[in-house]
């Protein structure tokens, strides 16, 4: 056992420095690519040496690129292991806070909050808050008909829930006659756009707590998922366990859809890559959806800036058109496993 | 003699039903309790209000003299392990990460294990023969072999009491012997108390030491498996006909189930 399994605190470094280098790279390509091709000759004019580097380029590397990229980690990896908590816990592959509605939630929250004219935080975080809770709660107690959460039902009451959410938040946008009506579309598609260094380290304070808290109860979501009786007489207080990481979730989920929108289907790629490629264990597939994530988001956020001619697209259009398809395949094979079983 | 645990006018609800009745016994130490009755005799809640897992509505449960909510339930967890009914299979752990993991209650949050912690699951999964199949995942293996997974997992927490629900319903016969065989040993070589669930009277008469027999929540009757699997007893609790004798191995009752043909007279063979 000694030679074909290395230690779990092995594994955690050997993948997570994987990732890391993964994102690292992820994260100096994004720096370097972009809508305009200035920053890539000033970054490399600044690398041989040669002349000063152009201001203007300077300030597109530092003040645009860069706090944009770190807020594409903090936003991929809190979505990431938003959708791998809620597998575990609700014992779901297809979990995910945006199939669930706790996105959408989030959002009616946060719309609430604009148009009562709080300030960004932390009113508007608040009602993002209040809003995730609320849709969280709804979905569990739609689909708990029976004790156990069926798989359909919960899907359903997501659905169901999103569905509605949507109206709310149609609603409310017509209500309103307002300058910033062009802006909530546009945030609501998901985008990482409009970000300074300031709400960068105000999401990170928001969100980092939370990734240390699920790392520490990585374990006992291993445990749970031998099912609420074993995990229970294996000393795990799953009520205790399973508020902590919904509301820690829906937490986060609210705080990364206040800033940056709806972005959809993040939760189900790294989750169920990672899972394939590592195994089930959490110890591991915490940080390696923390890591893998952030790559994921700056990736797909590089994509958004560089693939249109003109401009850039919301990034959640990318998620959503990757995430998506692996949804469908999901919940396929999911079928027929039920079929086979 | 010493007792392992003590139930006192246990009392458990499921919304109005009312799953057990006053129900008190005890546990000798070291000794293989095997409980049967009718379905919906409260057998499982039973189970579960010993495990911590459901709440009596009234009555004590103490275990090693402790009551049960006195505990935490990492401290339970030291002392008491459980195979449930049907554990799950979603996530495809391999078999030496599910034994490894009843060494959770003695190690940190995050369960790091220490080559001893290895170690008791190497003996654990030899004990309960599934260490052929170390490396493989819970979902390539037989029912048999599955069940003998979480028995070796129960066994790695080093638990003073293993309650097992049913842990031999949907095995072959050549499993069911194997099961009972090895708590047998766990009982004699390591004096850990079992206290089983089963349907098969048959095979809870060959192996137990002590019987429980309930009826709605009731016990109808506890002691050795002569003094409980009586005609009379089981007739008036099954109300069913049956026959009972002495099983060709000796010593034990052996229970046969009669078919309604060889009851009715008009239309008997």
């Amino acid at each position: 056992m000694n030679a074909d399994s290395p230690s779990v605190v092995g594994r955690i470094a050997a993948v997570s420095a994987a990732l890391a280098v993964l994102l690292v790279s992820a994260g100096l390509l994004a720096l370097l690519f972009g809508s305009t091709d200035t920053v890539t000759d000033a970054f490399f004019s600044l690398f041989r040496g040669s002349g000063k580097a152009d201001p203007m380029a300077e300030t597109i590397l530092w003040q645009i690129r860069f706090p944009r990229v770190l807020l594409a980690v903090l936003v991929g990896a809190a979505l990431s292991l938003g959708g791998l908590v809620f597998q575990a816990l609700l014992r779901n592959p297809l979990a995910e806070p945006y199939i669930l509605g706790v996105s959408g939630g989030s959002a009616v929250g946060a719309i609430f909050g604009i148009l009562l004219g709080f300030s960004r935080f932390p009113g508007v975080s608040l009602t993002a808050f209040a809003g995730s809770m609320a849709t969280l709660a709804l979905v569990l107690l739609l689909s708990s008909g029976q004790s156990v959460l069926k798989k359909d039902s919960l899907l359903l009451a997501g659905v169901m829930v999103n569905a509605f959410c949507s109206a709310v938040i149609t609603f409310l946008i017509s209500l309103t006659q307002d300058a910033r009506l062009h802006n909530i579309i546009y945030w609501l598609m998901g985008d990482l756009g409009q970000s300074g260094m300031d709400q960068v380290g105000l999401l990170a304070a928001m969100l980092i707590p939370c990734f240390i808290l699920f790392f520490a109860l990585s374990h006992p979501m291993n445990l749970l998922l031998m099912g609420k009786e074993m995990a229970q007489t294996m000393g795990v207080n799953i009520r205790v366990v399973t508020l902590v990481l919904l509301v820690a979730t829906s937490f986060m989920v609210s705080a990364t859809v206040a800033n940056c929108g709806l972005l959809g289907f993040v939760g189900l790629v790294m989750p169920h890559l990672l899972r394939l490629l590592v195994g089930p264990d959490h110890r591991v597939l915490v940080p390696a959806c923390a890591i893998g994530g952030g790559a994921f988001m700056v990736l797909c956020d590089l994509l958004a800036r560089v693939l249109p001619r003109q401009g850039e697209m919301p990034v959640g259009v990318i998620t959503a058109m990757i995430g998506a398809p692996l949804f469908i395949y999901l919940l396929k094979r999911s079928g027929s496993d039920a079929n086979r079983g | 003699m010493q007792t392992v645990v003590d139930i006192e006018g246990l009392s458990h609800f499921y919304g109005p039903f009312q799953a057990l009745r006053e129900l008190s016994l005890s546990v000798p130490k070291g000794c293989f309790f095997i409980v049967i009755g009718p379905n919906g005799s409260g057998k499982t809640t039973l189970l579960k209000n010993l495990a911590g897992i459901e709440t009596p509505a009234a009555g004590a449960v103490r275990v090693l003299g402790r009551l049960l909510e006195e505990y935490t339930r990492k401290e339970l967890a030291r002392h008491l392990a459980l195979v449930p009914q049907l554990p799950s299979e979603d996530f495809p752990f391999r078999v030496r990460d599910i034994v490894l993991m009843g060494r959770s209650p003695h190690l940190g949050v995050l369960g790091l294990d220490r080559e001893a912690d290895r170690k008791l699951a190497r003996q654990a999964m030899a004990f309960t023969g599934v260490e052929p199949f170390a490396g493989r995942r819970l979902d390539q293996l037989s029912g048999g072999e599955r069940q003998r997974v979480f028995i070796a997992r129960a066994i790695c927490q080093e638990p003073e009491i293993l309650l097992l629900d049913e842990p031999t319903a949907a095995l072959d016969l050549a499993h069911q012997v194997r099961i009972m065989d090895l708590m047998e040993r766990l009982k004699k070589d390591r004096g850990v108390t079992v206290v089983m669930v089963s349907h098969d009277v048959n095979l809870a008469a060959m192996y137990a030491d002590q019987l429980l027999l309930m009826r709605e929540g009731q016990t109808v009757s506890l002691g050795p498996p002569t003094e409980v699997l009586t005609y009379e007893i089981l007739e008036k609790t099954y109300g069913c006909p049956l026959l009972v004798d002495e099983s060709p191995l000796g010593g034990v009752p052996r229970v046969t189930l009669v078919p309604s043909r060889y009851m009715d007279p008009d239309k008997g063979g």
